[in-house]
């Protein structure tokens, strides 16, 4: 599988993803919570969990991220055994960061925090290098 | 007479992927005016409705606490459903200004892409209709939520405008796994990727763009690490402790208390408020300026003002960001600053979409030229 391929399947895929886990909430959790918080204050606050936004927020951003990058892929001038390897690190990272998020719905141990940290790890660094590699290509 | 401007439109007109009604035309024309929309209504939001929101929201959380203090539970539970009322409206203004945007960027995305889905143009182009039906419908349905509520709805808990948002949401995620098939059909196919004159242009305003909206994305990441780290867990046992503080202080009927948790309650608010915008406007920007670069050979306009407009784009969505930081600090000042930053980015992308829209005229002009 190439960079590209890497990029762009597994951005759409991350964006459907995202979108299901978004339609799922909206149909089965977040209603009934807006519902709620005009009658209960504070029920409405234990329903209402910021969290669940964030990973369906940063599961579909992070997946345009990709999809963009592997569009241009063309301009960011590295070996492409490199390239390869920052796509995958991208396409993990972007798995995984919304993912530990939403495991800190289920428990508050260090696991899902550890995930979360190395998903944005991952993204931020090969975000790095691309940004490296874009440089070359602009300078050459 | 009209003269032909020898500055504009140096590129070759690409007739046949951008041809009227054209599914990547459809795309391009919607997803950039699907953002423009979502900028000028989170402005106007911005403006008038929420600072009155939040002073709403505190107005009646003290009233509640007071009411708490006086014992007048009938009070407290009518403070209460009124601070929900008002939660529940800022919370789908938000939402509508977000998803508008991210399906402008999502249609846009796609409009890049249309080379490599293998299927025919007819299929394409309804997919893409389906795809803005659906991008609009949800953000019209979540604002109108608010004000239709339960209405008529054959449901307990879910109004029609939430049924009908769900339902945009839907064919959205339909369109998109349709294209997915598309893409992956030419995959299957072992094609390989079709030069595409999107993709080739090196043009300085396209590069300033790509590389500055990359810079923007990184600083965004930097920036949610270090609030991740250094603030979020922080911020969330504080919205705990201090609710808590304020239930305490009205039950002991202690008016200080209640006053400083007051103050204190809407610090953390604000503080929250800030940095969780900030971060995801400098992403939202980067992410915007990286598409546009792509879209520089679409814009018909001459090259000084294309870098012209790139350097708009990329000043104020810098602006924006820094100042929503600066404003716990310096007040109105930093917000109208940020404001500014806001109203720089929509300028603009109004003039790449008019640039846009130019583009298209030539290329129908040509079209029908080629046609006696």
């Amino acid at each position: 599988m190439s960079a590209r391929q890497i990029l762009l399947l597994g951005g759409i895929s991350l964006a459907i993803l995202g979108m299901s886990y978004g339609l799922w909430y909206a149909v089965f959790a977040e209603h009934q919570a807006l519902d709620g918080i005009g009658h209960s204050l504070s029920s409405g606050f234990q329903a209402a969990d910021d969290r669940q936004v964030d990973v369906h927020g940063h599961w579909i951003g992070l997946a345009m991220l990709l999809i963009v990058l592997a569009i241009g892929f063309d301009h960011v001038g590295l070996p492409e055994k490199i390239k390869l390897q920052l796509a995958w690190a991208l396409f993990l990272g972007s798995a995984l960061f919304p993912l530990g998020v939403l495991m800190q719905t289920w428990s508050h141990g260090p696991l899902p925090r550890a995930v979360a940290v190395l998903g944005s790890g991952l993204v931020t660094v090969a975000l790095a290098g691309m940004v490296l590699g874009l440089m070359r290509r602009q300078n050459a | 007479m009209a003269t032909p401007e020898p500055l504009i439109a140096s590129a070759p007109l690409d007739s046949e992927g951008f041809a009227r009604l054209s599914a990547r035309r459809l795309l391009t024309l919607a997803g950039i005016g699907m953002i423009l929309a979502g900028m000028i209504f989170g402005d106007i939001f911005a403006v008038f409705v929420l600072h009155q929101n939040a002073a709403h929201v505190g107005g009646s959380l003290a009233s509640a606490a007071q009411a708490a203090a006086d014992g007048d539970v009938a009070a407290v539970a009518s403070h209460f459903k009124n601070t929900g009322a008002f939660l529940e409206n800022r919370g789908t203004k938000v939402d509508t200004h977000v998803h508008l945007i991210a399906f402008g960027y999502l249609a846009l995305l796609l409009a890049l892409v249309q080379p490599w889905v293998k299927f025919a143009e007819a299929s394409r182009r309804r997919l893409a209709w389906l795809l803005v039906f659906g991008a609009v419908l949800l953000p019209v349905g979540v604002f109108l939520i608010h004000y239709v509520g339960l209405a008529h709805s054959p449901l307990r808990t879910i109004g029609w405008a939430s049924i009908f948002a769900d339902l945009g949401g839907l064919l959205v995620l339909v369109a998109t796994i349709g294209y997915l098939v598309g893409i992956g059909r030419h995959f299957l196919l072992r094609q390989a990727f079709q030069p595409d004159k999107l993709l080739r242009d090196r043009s300085t305003a396209a590069r300033w763009l790509l590389a500055g909206g990359l810079c923007l994305i990184l600083a965004g990441f930097v920036h949610g690490a270090y609030y991740a780290a250094s603030d979020l867990y922080r911020h969330e046992e504080a919205d705990y402790k201090i609710l808590s503080q304020m239930s305490s202080a009205a039950a002991a009927h202690n008016q200080a208390q209640i006053n400083q948790s007051m103050t204190d309650y809407g610090q953390l608010q604000g503080d929250k408020a800030v940095k969780i915008a900030a971060h995801a406007h400098i992403i939202e920007f980067g992410l915007l300026a990286m598409l546009l670069a792509f879209f520089q050979p679409y814009v018909q306009l001459s090259e000084i003002w294309k870098v012209r407009w790139a350097g708009v784009l990329l000043c104020g969505s810098v602006l924006l960001p820094v100042c929503v930081l600066l404003e716990m600090r310096y007040g109105l000042l930093a917000g109208g600053i940020a404001d500014i930053g806001g109203l720089l980015v929509i300028v603009a992308l109004l003039a790449m979409w008019i640039g846009t829209l130019r583009y298209t005229g030539s290329v129908d002009a040509m079209t029908s030229g080629a046609q006696p």
